[in-house]
């Protein structure tokens, strides 16, 4: 099974300890709103961040709704409000 | 389009610009910079963090947005990445075009939209601590005076 490169940027970096986790995702995770369901259990700050719908969210570099479903992501990344310029 | 790790002189950004832009009859640029704080809470340094990768790819296409929007010539973007300090230029957005009107408006769309719609983030130290930049509702109210086609192209 192939990992995963999870990526938290900005104020998400702090909430989840650390910019950048590898991980070996259940092949039943296949959506951004798996993926926090199956990193947030157990961890309720992460997953009151995560749950907050400004948070978006990017798998391999595109951007895309949490019910997307995606086939062996290598880097789903979470972004914050951007705050640019 | 440039992310710059290190500090840039936005002056010979607008300088190379215009060379390279001579026979363009309008030049509209804007410069950020860093700004200065609370006299009794001074700003001492910001960082700015970026998703490599997306980050360009979006400034990309909402520069190829703006080129469709107006009659531009050319557009230039640089945006820094890092620490930076009070009064360091943070962005550069320049666009030419014949007349003035379509370099003003491509200008302020692109800042709109560097500023909610790229992947970057602003953490400022100050002295009373440090804290991650929020966008403001004037932001968000800024990006959607060009969506649902309220400005046509009126060139």
């Amino acid at each position: 099974m192939n990992e995963t490169r999870l990526l938290f940027f900005g104020p998400l970096r702090e909430a989840a300890g650390g910019g950048e986790r590898l991980v070996q995702l259940p092949d039943e995770v296949a959506t951004p709103a798996g993926v926090i369901d199956w990193i947030s259990a157990g961890d309720e700050v992460l997953a009151a961040r995560l749950a907050q719908p400004d948070i978006r969210i990017a798998v391999d570099q595109k951007i895309v709704d949490r019910d997307a479903s995606f086939d062996g992501a290598e880097e789903i990344a979470f972004l914050p409000p951007f705050s640019g310029g | 389009m440039t992310i710059a790790p290190a500090s840039f002189d936005p002056d010979a950004a607008l300088a190379r610009f215009r060379r390279a832009n001579v026979e363009a009859g309008a030049i509209a640029s804007f410069i950020g910079q860093v700004r200065p704080g609370d006299a009794n809470d001074p700003t001492e340094s910001l960082a700015l963090e970026y998703y490599p990768g997306l980050a360009e790819r979006e400034i990309e296409n909402f520069a190829a947005d703006a080129l469709k929007r107006w009659p531009l010539k050319a557009i230039e973007i640089i945006h820094r990445v890092g620490a930076m300090a009070p009064g360091e230029p943070i962005v550069f957005v320049a666009a030419a075009a014949d007349h003035r009107r379509a370099a003003f408006e491509a200008v302020d769309f692109l800042m709109d939209y560097l500023k909610s719609e790229a992947p970057f983030w602003k953490q400022e130290k100050r002295a009373s601590g440090t804290r991650w930049i929020e966008p403001r509702s004037e932001d968000y109210a800024d990006i959607a005076r060009w969506r649902d086609g309220e400005r046509e192209r009126k060139i």
